[in-house]
């Protein structure tokens, strides 16, 4: 049931991808080569080969070498350079995760926290992330505990936590006050401790919560390592790879969007990580809710 | 316990809700009331009448704002802590993550007993309650009934000598919840547990109680206690014995005194007068 169910959500997904091919093709058979205005504003994006390659030729650039004359074909640096930022990103997710849950326990148990931390929650992800790159790398740079000394690609993965950890820590909030007042009642008769109904009631009532708010926030934890490997200029990962490609962007067009189909694959692998978590923890209850 | 104070004793029990503000409500005023071990209690009377909070003053799960109330002997709040009770609400609070039989051992788990006394004891429920075939299910896939029945089993789980419930029938079907009643005294006699049983059935309160106390609403105060004097073991013949009916008339002419203030000839408000 629940196979099928996978074997139909992955067909759905290669349709939509298929879906998505066509539509850029078409625009590129129909759309004015040099873009176009309506009622004088140019917002008709271009359909020639320098700015929307065709899917094949995207495709096909993953087989040709990354620099005329060089061994390396570009599959191997994307791919390389994903898995880079896939362990940076779930350094991050981890990281955010934790502070996330940490966070939502505490304003549970503590109401005054709760209305205190909120709004400051909120407030921090306003900051412009690519403002906050360039702080984190410098504070982070003076940082020497002991023999611990701050790699630079930790700031990377600190940023990814900065994005991952607000929609985990106000879902499982939410999660945590899900509990019906029965269960609680319940749980107060027994003479049940504070950490006790957390563990056997509140945890497992927050799990259906908790799942999407952990899809967003692995999805968000790529997002930061991407942007900040590239406002940082961290070698290695898929965000370096986009910003050294477009650079090529005129002379090699399909260059960039290999790189980019790289980050997208990567976020979705985060995703997809959680999902299979959440079918081993929901595989008992009653009903799916879906994300 | 070889000590004869009563499982339950109320005297002089008042509980106002928001006190000192524009929403104060008097849920209860001036409550006094003794239950005998191996009695069985109804409370009976209109929504709003305090029945459900005067349960939860005596499983501490509210404190009274005036009056004391002892549970076997003790405080409430010590019969808490020694989970001297167990409790069992109109909708199932059974874990849908915990099989059946996880859910039976969350008391046990809570007292911190080892892992085969747990299992022992839930299998020993499971047939109290004639559902051992079910261990291993989850609550949802239960019908209704049965997962009423696997609350009841987890309320009584720890051997509690009280048993608290909140209109634990109301949300089943006529026949199930018959059927249900006759489960409970069967399961009552067996384990000789005491019973403070809320419901706003006349029926049920006559079929199942020793008393039947009758309450009437803002302010909530017993207005009167019914003896029901159905003897014995209860059948579906006792359904129609005229004991049953003089029972039922008994608490419908209680419940409509409770309301002569009301001016509301007829039906009381939020009792099932069936």
């Amino acid at each position: 049931m629940t196979l099928r169910r996978a074997a139909y959500r992955t067909m759905m997904f290669v349709v939509a991808l298929a879906g998505v091919a066509a539509l850029w093709e078409f625009y590129k058979l129909v759309g004015p080569e040099d873009g176009g205005k309506v009622f004088g504003a140019a917002i008709l994006p271009r359909a020639n080969d320098t700015a929307m390659p065709h899917v094949w030729s995207m495709l096909s650039r993953y087989g040709k070498p990354e620099l005329r004359g060089s061994d390396t074909q570009i599959w191997q640096v994307v791919l390389s350079g994903a898995w880079y930022s896939f362990r940076l990103s779930l350094v991050g997710f981890a990281l955010g995760a934790s502070i996330g849950v940490g966070l939502a326990i505490v304003m549970a148990r503590f109401r005054i926290v709760e209305r205190g931390l909120l709004p400051y929650l909120v407030l921090s992800q306003t900051v412009p992330l690519i403002a906050l790159a360039p702080l984190v790398v410098a504070w982070g740079g003076k940082l020497e505990i002991g023999p611990f000394t701050w790699p630079r690609w930790l700031s990377a993965s600190v940023l990814g936590a900065f994005l991952a950890f607000f929609p985990v820590s106000v879902g499982t909030l939410r999660g945590l006050s899900s509990a019906p007042t029965a269960a609680l009642e319940l749980m107060q008769s027994y003479a049940a401790t504070w950490r006790q109904t957390l563990v056997r009631l509140r945890f497992p009532a927050a799990v259906p919560f908790m799942v999407p708010a952990l899809k967003l926030g692995a999805t968000g934890a790529v997002i930061g390592v991407v942007v900040a490997e590239i406002s940082t200029g961290l070698k290695g990962g898929i965000g370096r790879l986009i910003i050294e490609y477009a650079r090529e962007a005129t002379a090699d067009p399909a260059k960039v969007f290999t790189a980019v189909f790289g980050a997208a694959a990567l976020g979705l692998a985060m995703a997809g990580l959680v999902a299979a978590v959440d079918m081993v923890l929901m595989r008992n209850r009653p009903k799916e809710i879906t994300a | 316990m070889t000590d004869h104070s009563p499982a339950v004793s109320v005297v002089g029990v008042s509980k106002i809700f928001n006190d000192g503000t524009p929403k104060r409500v008097e849920a209860l005023v001036g409550v006094d009331l003794r239950v005998q071990r191996g009695e069985f209690v109804s409370l009976i009377g209109p929504s709003g009448c305090g029945k459900s909070t005067l349960l939860r003053l005596i499983a501490n799960l509210l404190e009274p704002t005036t009056g004391e109330i002892a549970v076997n002997g003790k405080t409430a709040s010590q019969s808490r802590l020694d989970q001297d009770y167990g409790m069992a609400f109109q909708q199932s609070g059974l874990f849908d993550w915990r099989t059946v039989a996880k859910n039976i051992e969350l008391p046990l788990e809570l007292k911190g007993w080892d892992k085969a006394k747990r299992a022992d004891r839930a299998r020993e429920m499971l047939e109290l309650v004639k559902l051992p075939e079910f261990a291993d299910l989850y609550p949802w896939q239960l019908s209704g009934g049965m997962q009423q029945r696997i609350a009841i089993a987890r309320a009584l789980a720890a051997h509690p000598q009280l048993l608290l419930m909140d209109e634990p029938f109301g949300a089943l079907d006529e026949m199930t919840r018959e059927y249900m009643q006759g489960e409970l005294l069967r399961i009552c006699a067996e384990t000789k547990t005491t019973v403070v049983f809320v419901t706003h059935s006349i029926p049920e309160a006559v079929y199942l109680s020793n008393r039947v106390v009758v309450m009437s609403p803002r302010p909530g105060r017993i207005t009167t206690v019914v003896d029901v004097n159905l003897t014995g073991e209860r059948t579906e013949d006792t359904r129609n014995a005229d004991a049953f009916f003089h029972g039922i008339t008994a608490v419908r002419e209680a419940l409509r005194g409770t309301h002569a203030d009301h001016a509301n000839a007829g039906a009381v408000r939020g009792v099932e007068d069936r």
